[in-house]
């Protein structure tokens, strides 16, 4: 079915096309119309699943361990400082190998109180665990849900997945989206089937205590499934496109006029669609400038970054958040990727924070930029 | 059909070996509610001693799955057990219950549980109560008995112990309008099993308040640790009562009240009292239970659950 349809709502599509069972919700701004449209599936009889109207965001993250840990598909939503109230809940989902799917409405931390898109919410939160999908348009979200369930439950995996997509400047805008029938949806995504589930005829113990000699064993085992994630994130994208005639790079990076440039800019989300045109403009000047548009920013794309960017004479790091008293964390995880490998000039920048639109003109100064051999700062 | 021990199944669904200390009542209580409950169970357990003691890996004490997230949270991980169930036909015949102690249920844990309980999950949650969080070392918490001397509420030369009363969470739990709500301590087992067994038979929340002697915590003797629950409900330290469709019951009116020192001179944490002070506990006691008394069998609150 194809229709003009908000984001937020093509997010609820995914979510009701893969069949989630159980569905904790907490309402906040700006991730509310996701729950919204779940909700109004729900009690419409679209949707067969039980919602749990939890009390507070890390209720929801709780609720979630416990209905996946009985062994059904579920899935929740967020933003901002409920996210950041999540915290505490993040890793153990991930530590305890649950697979789960959540869309994270991209908002910035308070304070000041502000309830509009940058990336300080999920990009502060990278360290626990979770694969972080990072969309540019609505088709893209609802594509990527699907996508993540699949990557979330694959057995070499089974970590659970987060969605981003910006607040409002994605979540609250309506695009044209093509919504998957549901028997392709079936063919591509099998039921939910987890090994280790809460039952009183198997009975097994979930949540133990782990001493210091056999923490560090599990962290381990967790980074390999994480490292391997990479193969699963790019298969279940090649996949997707083979069913459903879309798919997004290959699956950890999108590159945009890349084959020839000289010059780039990275990030994350809907400033790759600003990003697309500044870098037609710059075409059109005779300067040979690209876009890479990071879709996976855990696990990190390091070999695959290395390869796009061998013959680049610059690239601008576009962050949508700051590590305070560092720099942007795209910045320090592009530095590290390229450190002894490609020697090109990095800008870090710093731009759209609390929503302050991030425009062409803005992307267009940080391409050229690049081409003085000059540049990096705050865009505002 | 169990075979029985002087009422009681002899199945043991919480294993031996475990490393709780010596004297230790509530790991007693968690043993007794497993047999109440039988193998058809699911605990989810909040951060804690009992947590603690009984899953180290590669060791686990629970012969019926069990499942431990976070410190606040087994209210809202029983809450997502309980609908998974449901969406997959198999919750019918499942005992879900939830344990955790006073730090959990009184303080951190006290939203989730309370969010659980409007939401009308099906589940049993039991406060195992030792009075503060002995898990850490001893700290006061909200269920820290008034006067006691805690690592965070010692006994000093300007203040003498814990200042505040103690958290009435038995009603705060009833004030949702769930169908049953009762206390109970391992000093009585029958009782304790007669409970665990009423509060899986609601179909909805139901809550036990179970108190629990921690002779590391309390300074008292390990070997002591039942006939000193039995002295808190002698001398209604302990009041033991039920509150089932709104309805408060006494099951037992304690005629011939012990004076509470003798429930708190057995105790270290207690022995800084002044005499005026054993007073005030008494006094603090005596108005809680002449509540009781003076109720019994009154509805108090409002069923909706």
């Amino acid at each position: 079915m194809k229709g003009i349809f908000e984001a937020s709502l093509a997010i609820a599509h995914g979510v009701r096309l893969s069949r989630p069972q159980v569905i904790p919700m907490y309402p906040i701004t700006p991730q509310t119309h996701i729950v919204e449209r779940l909700a109004d599936m729900i009690n419409d009889g679209d949707l067969d699943a039980e919602m749990i109207h939890v009390e507070s965001e890390h209720s929801a993250c709780s609720a979630l361990i416990g209905s996946v840990a009985a062994g059904s598909r579920s899935f929740t939503a967020t933003a901002s400082q409920g996210l950041a109230y999540m915290y505490e809940i993040l890793p153990i989902i991930s530590g305890l190998r649950l697979p789960a799917v959540m869309a994270v409405a991209n908002r910035s931390l308070s304070a000041p109180l502000n309830i509009w898109n940058d990336h300080a919410d999920a990009v502060s939160a990278r360290d626990q665990g979770w694969i972080q999908l990072w969309a540019e348009s609505s088709q893209e979200a609802l594509d990527s849900v699907i996508q993540a369930v699949k990557i979330s439950e694959d057995r070499g995996v089974l970590l659970p997945v987060m969605v981003n997509l910006d607040g409002f400047t994605l979540s609250h805008v309506w695009e044209p989206v093509d919504i998957p029938e549901q028997k392709e949806v079936d063919k591509f995504l099998p039921k939910f089937k987890f090994d280790f589930v809460l039952d009183p005829n198997k009975p097994v113990s979930i949540g133990n205590v782990a001493t210091p000699d056999t923490f560090m064993e599990f962290r381990e085992l967790q980074e390999k499934a994480m490292q391997d994630s990479r193969v699963v994130v790019k298969k279940v994208n090649d996949d997707y496109k083979k069913a459903f005639g879309r798919g997004y790079g290959d699956g950890l990076l999108e590159l945009y006029e890349m084959k020839d440039a000289e010059f780039a800019v990275i990030g994350m989300g809907t400033l790759c669609g600003t990003a697309r045109v500044a870098v037609d403009n710059l075409r059109k000047k005779g300067i040979k400038a690209g876009l890479i548009k990071l879709r996976c920013l855990r696990p990190f794309p390091e070999e695959e970054l290395v390869k796009v960017t061998k013959n680049l004479k610059g690239l601008g790091v576009l962050d949508r958040h700051i590590s305070l008293g560092f720099e942007g964390p795209l910045y320090t995880d592009i530095k590290s990727s390229l450190y002894g490998k490609n020697d090109l000039q990095v800008n870090s920048y710093i731009a759209g924070l609390g929503g302050r639109d991030i425009k062409v003109g803005h992307i267009e100064k940080a391409l050229t930029d690049l081409t003085k051999g000059s540049g990096g700062g705050w865009l505002k | 059909m169990a075979e029985m021990i002087m009422g009681l199944p002899k199945d043991e669904h919480f294993a031996s070996g475990h490393r709780a200390c010596a004297g230790c009542a509530e790991v007693l209580s968690i043993r007794h509610i497993l047999k109440a409950a039988g193998k058809n169970t699911i605990v989810v357990s909040s951060t804690g001693c009992m947590e603690v003691i009984s899953s180290q890996y590669p060791s686990t004490a629970w012969r019926v799955p069990w499942i431990h997230g976070a410190f606040q949270n087994a209210p809202a991980i029983a809450s997502g057990v309980d609908r998974a169930l449901k969406a997959q036909g198999r919750r019918d015949g499942v005992n879900l219950i939830v344990i955790a102690g006073d730090g959990a249920s009184f303080d951190i844990g006290l939203g989730s549980l309370s969010g659980a309980l409007e939401r009308g999950h099906k589940f049993t949650y039991i406060a195992t109560d030792n009075e503060a969080y002995m898990n850490t070392g001893i700290q006061r918490s909200g269920a820290t008995f008034p006067y006691a001397a805690t690592t965070t509420s010692p006994a000093g030369k300007k203040i003498h112990g814990k200042q505040e009363p103690k958290k009435p969470l038995p009603f705060i739990v009833a004030a949702h309008g769930i169908k049953y709500v009762a206390t109970t301590t391992p000093s009585n087992l029958i009782d304790l099993n007669k409970k665990t067994k009423k509060a899986l038979a609601i179909d909805g929340p139901s809550f036990i308040h179970n108190l629990n002697t921690c002779p590391l915590g309390w300074r008292s003797d390990p070997a002591q640790s039942i006939s000193l629950m039995k002295v808190a409900v002698q001398t209604t330290v302990a009041p033991i009562y039920e509150i089932e469709d709104g309805v408060l019951k006494l099951n037992q009116r304690i005629e011939n009240r012990k004076p509470v020192e003798e429930y708190l001179k057995s105790q270290g944490r207690f022995k800084h009292l002044s005499p005026e002070e054993v007073k005030k506990v008494q006094e603090y006691v005596d108005e809680r239970y002449n509540f009781l008394l003076e109720n019994d069998g009154k509805k108090l609150f409002d069923v909706l659950f």
